[in-house]
């Protein structure tokens, strides 16, 4: 019962700051609601017995992703932002686009079918823990695309430096 | 036990409000912040479903897809502050030069 509850409390606040966060005129408040909406998905994961990636959820999307946000937000001017028109000429196509995905995939629900059980009962999970269990499949059987993963971010890390690099040669000179 | 599809619902409805974001919004900005939000309904949609299949696949797959998150927003951010600093203006609607 209890579960139920908090299942229904954490998806109104998703659906209600996801709203709000694509609507809001200012875009600090926007990103405000959707460090909201992480911690709620967080919850979300605590229920499905997923401890370890509620615990990532929070570092890695609110703590660090979201920050991320801000600060660019901050280089960019938000003066301006506030005062103008927030949508593009053509929002209402947007609109009936996305109510009709959301309306042709909640349609298509009924259809789904569970495929094969794997190795991990919740039972297996609780007595080996989380953290363990996922670590287990990740250097065993997902080894290689763990790899590629460092790699990506590697990549990211060097593309961001690149892109965000500010060209003055003269100051170099002078110093 | 919360039914999956209850999951799947909220998972859709939190993409398609990801959708409408990042087709409506004008600040290049907000648009990745769109793209988060979908990014996390399919995460939803792989914890849910890995919890129910009682396979530990899809939560491994969401790690990656929280890496790759990252990645994106972090060479997203630097494309946006890149595109401020020679057009002075991060809104879509008005980077149209290689319009005809």
């Amino acid at each position: 019962m209890f579960t139920y509850l908090f299942f229904l409390y954490c998806a109104v606040m998703i659906v209600g700051t996801g709203l709000l966060a694509i609507t809001m005129r200012n875009p600090v408040h926007a990103v405000l609601m959707v460090l909201i909406l992480f911690f709620h998905m967080a919850g979300l994961y605590l229920i499905l017995g997923a401890e370890f990636l509620a615990a990532v959820q929070i570092i890695v999307y609110a703590g660090a992703i979201l920050v991320l946000y801000l600060f660019v937000l901050f280089l960019v001017s938000l003066r301006d932002e506030v005062k103008m028109d927030r949508f593009v000429t053509s929002a209402w196509l947007g609109r009936i686009i996305s109510v009709g995905l959301a309306v042709s995939l909640i349609a298509m629900l009924p259809t789904f079918v569970l495929g094969q059980k794997g190795h991990w009962p919740m039972a297996a999970v609780i007595k080996a823990t989380h953290t363990k269990a996922l670590g287990m499949e990740m250097y065993t059987t997902y080894i290689l695309p763990f790899e590629i993963a460092g790699l990506i971010l590697l990549i990211a890390v060097i593309g961001g430096l690149v892109l965000a690099k500010h060209d003055t040669p003269t100051t170099i000179e002078k110093s | 036990m919360i039914p999956l599809s209850w999951y799947m619902s909220l998972a859709a409805i939190l993409f398609a409000i990801g959708v409408c974001g990042f087709l409506t919004r004008r600040n290049l900005i907000m648009m990745f912040l769109s793209i988060e939000l979908m990014l996390n309904a399919v995460n939803l949609n792989m914890v849910a479903i890995s919890h129910y299949l009682e396979s530990m696949r899809g939560q491994v797959f969401t790690f990656f897809i929280i890496t790759v998150a990252a990645a994106e927003a972090a060479i997203g951010l630097g494309i946006a502050i890149t595109l401020y600093r020679s057009r002075k203006t991060v809104h879509v609607d008005e980077v149209n030069q290689l319009k005809g």
